[in-house]
């Protein structure tokens, strides 16, 4: 119950693009149409619910203080190495992208076609990153960490699919000039958040 | 060459913004605003971290093989990125806490590889590191205008002074998500308006 719980906190009320502001760059650059989003949204969950767990294995075993006491070298537990848990995290990710890029592309060619340029794009997208780090500032245990990875990926597809609906309708509306494109977009962001902001009311 | 120099400083203060105009590293630019604190920290700690990763690339750039730029790149940025978050922990802590996760997306903040891959790759140091202080600085300055739009609607303050009488009730939309997109939004309108720099989607 409690993992279910975390999953619909972090879908709906802790929602990491409308309340984290995570990503933020690629929701605006690929929400113009609806097949872009969904694909971009699909790529996005899969590569969180892969680099979250991945990058929580890192951090336990290796980055914590004291996290490499299992090594039994003398003088290892007494290592603090969380200063490199940016640089650690970042190129989990990259490698973590490019080797779902390259089995995807050898076993399984028909999602890599509709993936395809979306994974490269999906290394700098800051949601990645920001899910890793969150999950390290939170502190979750495994189990936690995955559930927060695959549930944090479908909140910011979410968002994005719901996002680039609404930009089909605007595309055809008459407005200021200068509020046309980014202006509007984040308007209706705003408006979007302000919609998810309803859900903090439940109970959990 | 002096006017070519200022040119690329002065340019993406407004006409070519790296918020408002080329949409990128927005992220940090709302999460961050709700204090004009944090945001002073934030665009000072980017500024620095753009300069000279534009700098340390370029110097690189006839070294740096095309097929794994990214990756060096991402290097030199996270590098800098843990330098100045060991810095900020160390000078300023109650800030660098309050900036959590956002001090290490630096990383991945789109001003900072874009500025790299489309500038600093192709040109010398000097102009390189000109042009990362020029977006930083643009960045800054529109962190600071929402801000001080989200302070002074929010707490009734700015940087801490009081500048609202005294019985003003603070408006909580401003400091919660929804307020930092709207400013933005509005900000960008105006922005747009002023430059007359329309986009036509």
């Amino acid at each position: 119950m409690d993992l279910v719980n975390l999953a619909i906190k972090n879908i709906f009320v802790e929602n990491i693009l409308l309340s984290f502001f995570l990503g933020m760059c690629s929701f605006l650059a690929c929400s113009k149409k609806v097949e872009t989003a969904t694909g971009l949204g699909m790529a996005v969950i899969f590569v969180q619910s892969i680099t979250v767990p991945a990058n929580w294995a890192i951090q336990h075993f290796f980055l914590k203080p004291g996290a490499l006491a299992w090594t039994g070298i003398a003088g290892m537990e007494s290592l603090d190495l969380s200063f490199l848990t940016f640089i650690c995290f970042i190129s989990t990710i990259a490698f973590m992208v490019q080797i779902v890029e390259m089995t995807l592309d050898k076993y399984f060619p028909k999602l890599y076609t509709s993936l395809g340029i979306f994974l490269p794009l999906i290394a700098v997208n800051c949601a990645i990153l920001g899910g890793s780090l969150l999950m390290n500032e939170r502190g979750y245990d495994l189990t936690h960490a995955s559930v927060f990875g695959v549930s944090s990926g479908a909140g910011w597809a979410l968002a994005i699919i719901a996002l680039s609906a609404v930009r089909k309708k605007l595309r055809y509306s008459h407005m200021p000039e200068g509020l046309k494109g980014l202006g509007m977009t984040m308007i209706m962001t705003g408006l979007m958040a302000l919609g998810f902001m309803s859900f903090a009311g439940i109970n959990l | 060459m002096a006017g070519k120099l200022k040119k690329i400083v002065t340019d993406p203060l407004s006409d070519n913004n790296p918020i408002t105009i080329q949409v990128l590293g927005i992220c940090s630019a709302l999460a961050v605003t709700t204090k004009v604190d944090t945001a002073i920290v934030m665009s000072i700690s980017l500024t620095a971290v753009v300069s000279f990763a534009a700098l340390i690339v370029s110097l690189m750039r006839n070294m740096i093989p095309g097929k794994i730029r990214i990756i060096v790149q991402l290097a030199v940025v996270s590098s800098l990125v843990i330098f100045a978050d060991q810095l900020l922990k160390a000078y300023v802590f109650d800030i660098s806490r309050q900036l959590s996760v956002f001090v290490g997306l630096i990383i991945t903040n789109c001003i900072v590889l874009g500025r790299l891959e489309a500038f600093a790759l192709g040109n010398k140091p000097g102009p390189a590191f000109l042009d990362g202080l020029g977006n930083g600085l643009g960045y800054s300055a529109v962190l600071i205008a929402v801000a001080s739009m989200r302070e002074i609607l929010g707490f009734g303050t700015w940087h801490g002074i009081q500048l609202m009488p005294a019985g003003y009730q603070g408006n909580g939309l401003m400091l919660l998500a929804p307020g930092a997109f709207f400013c933005l939004g509005l900000l960008i309108w105006a922005q747009r308006q002023i430059i007359k720099k329309f986009e036509t989607a």
